[in-house]
């Protein structure tokens, strides 16, 4: 069981969305989806739901195409946000839980345990033009989750949260993922992909640039970060080979350098100068990548 | 259950339960249930009040025979007194509102009788009137009788011509059946107007509403497009027919115990075959302004746009229902006979037509031919459209957004 893409291709016109684009996605693990704006993130997904027909490639979900007989497997939670205004959370609730091919009492049963997880019980009765954005937001989770997909795509998730319900959320989708759930989420916070995926994969202007496990994609990319509190004035190490780049802090400096080797001659090189507080080898962040990997071919 | 139902039945019971269909509903059927006992109601506001009218007879002759000759034709709300007082003083008593008017009676140099009517305004045509038709009849009388006619040969004289009408086509509808099918058809054709462009309307917002709001991401990724369309469609459907249904027994009860209303409208009997036609025409030109309407609805982004974008739609209604009313006095006029094959017009024109005329059956299975054929090309062209429409956003301006949303949907 594995969602898989093979050399998909979307065209709009002349413009290419989704370049060459080959992934696949075993069962039950959790794969993060990073890209700028633009960089064909929507467009993949809304190809994965089959709202849109690739150019070219296939994608299949346990070797099948994903078509509407299988819509009772997926869920959805897409970037734009959007509920009816007017109906009551616990219809709303209903009918796109029905759409999913569920039967009313499992759908009230599953509407209720979410609703009591989120901790908003008395929400079922209001309206959902009445509900904070944020709260908006956690029902619209609820309406993606309700049918206990096997596949989930999650867009965007935690944009636009407070940083607790952000980690509710967070909970909610580790608990899916244990559960055995299938999770492609897209974000361009580094961190929340960082800390809830093993694989992910770095799309720019339709192509993936960056793909495989975390761990991988840090050690493949080689450099690493040095961070140096001293007492004494740092300014040369800007001019040290095999330094990066180079960021003055308030308490001393922070250095990518191109492989762990450099990190000891900088540290015999600033060795006996003074006093050093903190002298560290950190992994790169996926930060850093990203804006390496992305950056790079702005400029 | 089929998805198909599940997005008509939640589209009928939302729509159903909301408070603006019920409100409507409401309203309209006290607008019709007024209609039917209109009667009643003129009755109920202008049953008591009696005017006072006085008569100041200068030739002493006349004020009799004009308070019998009112009496006789029925109407009891003038009171006539005789006022043997200056006109000074009537005026006076006209001006402080004593009385309603006062008119002077005498006669012109040929003898006859002749008067003048002074109020405070001579806006109250009904009383002026009656007392001018009194007063006419009396001179009649007078004048007949001074040329030494009989009262005989005044009826002879004044006998209305006998004027048959023969229709010499077989079935042809008599001038009097005509009259009573105009006013049915009329009424049907504007219940037809009203309700297509009401419900198209709705099925726009529907979707626009869907699409603004956002929801529509979750939707398309749950059930097909063409389910949801044609869901609405039929769902929104359902409610219309729901409605008419319920204004329909409760305006055909309300004229039935009612006769004097029955005959105004010629309800006497209502031709069974002009309702059903009534039923067939409204739903086949629901189904196509509705998919035409829902093709629009998803190109929409916002709400605000709707109205620019089916503008043109709800002209096509309009077109027609103008040329129905034209049709309604010309029926078998010839351009009449062509646009009821128009599919966008047939709906109204061809029901005009088999309401008021005898057409052959050939003619209206063309005309519902051709419009089945349009609904079923515009369902095809209108669901692909939706598929690429729903997944569009940004500014809405112009049918060019239909080959946008036609080149989404392919590969």
């Amino acid at each position: 069981m594995s969602l898989r893409l093979q050399n998909v291709i979307k065209r709009f016109g002349d413009f290419t969305a989704v370049d060459h684009l080959t992934l696949e996605i075993p069962e039950g693990e959790m794969f993060g989806f990073l890209g700028a704006n633009g960089a064909g993130k929507t467009t993949t997904f809304r190809m994965i739901l089959g709202l849109l027909d690739p150019t070219e490639g296939e994608i299949t979900w346990n070797g099948e195409p994903i078509d509407y007989a299988s819509s009772h497997l997926i869920g959805y939670l897409p970037e734009e946000r959007g509920l009816y205004p007017k109906l009551k959370v616990k219809e709303q609730l209903i009918y796109l839980g029905r759409l999913r091919g569920l039967g009313k009492p499992a759908i009230i049963k599953e509407m209720e345990h979410w609703l009591e997880r989120f901790k908003v019980p008395d929400y079922a009765n209001k309206r959902v033009e009445e509900l904070s954005k944020g709260n908006q937001q956690k029902i619209q989770f609820i309406a993606s989750v309700i049918h206990k997909p096997k596949l989930l795509i999650l867009d965007e998730p935690f944009s636009g949260l407070d940083p607790v319900n952000v980690e509710q959320l967070k909970e909610a989708v580790i608990d899916l993922k244990n559960a055995g759930t299938t999770i492609v989420f897209s974000s361009h916070r580094m961190e929340h992909v960082e800390e809830l995926c093993e694989h992910l994969c770095i799309m720019h202007r339709g192509k993936p640039v960056v793909h495989g496990t975390l761990k991988e994609i840090k050690r493949s990319f080689g450099k690493k970060n040095v961070v140096i509190h001293a007492d004494f004035p740092l300014n040369d190490l800007h001019e040290f080979p095999g330094v990066v780049k180079a960021k003055t802090t308030a308490e001393g400096i922070h250095l990518q350098i191109e492989n762990e080797e450099i990190s000891q001659r900088i540290l015999s090189h600033i060795a006996g100068k003074g006093f050093i507080r903190k002298f560290a080898l950190e992994e790169p962040s996926l930060n850093d990548i990203f804006i390496e990997k992305v950056g790079a071919s702005y400029e | 259950m089929n998805k198909f139902w599940i997005v008509l039945a939640h589209t009928y019971f939302t729509k159903l339960k909301s408070k603006s269909f019920l409100i409507t509903t409401m309203i309209t059927a006290l607008l019709v249930f007024g209609v039917a006992n209109l009667n009643h109601i003129i009755e109920f506001f202008s049953d008591d009040e009696t005017k006072t009218v006085a008569v100041i007879d200068k030739t002493n002759k006349l004020y009799e025979p004009l308070k019998a000759q009112l009496k006789t034709s029925g109407k009891k709300d003038i009171d006539l007194q005789m006022f043997k007082g200056t006109e000074e003083k009537a005026k006076e008593k006209v001006q402080n509102g004593e009385w309603q008017a006062y008119v002077v009676l005498g006669y012109d140099d040929k003898q006859l009788p002749k008067a003048a009517y002074y109020a405070m305004t001579v806006a109250d045509s009904d009383t002026l009137l009656q007392l001018e038709h009194a007063l006419q009849q009396i001179k009649t009388t007078l004048a007949t009788a001074k040329i030494g006619l009989s009262p005989e040969q005044v009826k002879e004289l004044y006998e209305p011509v006998v004027f048959d009408k023969v229709a010499l086509e077989k079935n042809a509808k008599t001038e009097e059946e005509l009259n009573q099918a105009r006013s049915l058809v009329y009424i049907l054709l504007f219940a037809i107007y009203i309700f297509v462009i009401m419900y198209g309307n709705m099925i726009t917002m529907e979707v626009a509403t869907e699409k603004s709001s956002r929801v529509m991401e979750i939707l398309i990724s749950s059930a097909s497009p063409v389910q949801q369309m044609f869901g609405k469609i039929f769902g929104v459907a359902l409610l219309s027919l729901t409605q008419f249904i319920l204004l329909f027994v409760i305006g055909y009860t309300s004229i039935k115990g009612n006769s004097e209303m029955t005959s105004i409208f010629g309800f006497e009997q209502i031709p069974v075959a002009t309702l059903v036609y009534a039923v067939v025409f409204f739903l086949l030109g629901y189904f196509l302004y509705a998919t035409l309407f829902a093709l629009l609805g998803s190109l929409v982004s916002r709400i605000e746009e709707v109205q620019q974008m089916i503008t043109p739609v709800t002209l096509l209604v309009v077109a027609a229902f103008f040329i129905a009313m034209f049709g309604l006095s010309d029926p078998e006029a010839p351009f009449i006979t062509v646009t009821s094959f128009i599919p966008f017009f047939a709906p109204m024109i061809m029901f005009l037509r088999v309401g008021m005329l005898n057409v052959s059956i050939w003619e209206v299975a063309l005309s519902i031919g051709l419009l089945v054929a349009t609904i079923s090309f515009f369902a095809y062209f209108g669901a692909k459209v939706y598929r690429g429409g729903v997944l569009m956003y940004g500014k809405t301006t112009s049918f060019k957004d239909i080959k946008k949303a036609l080149q989404l949907t392919k590969k």
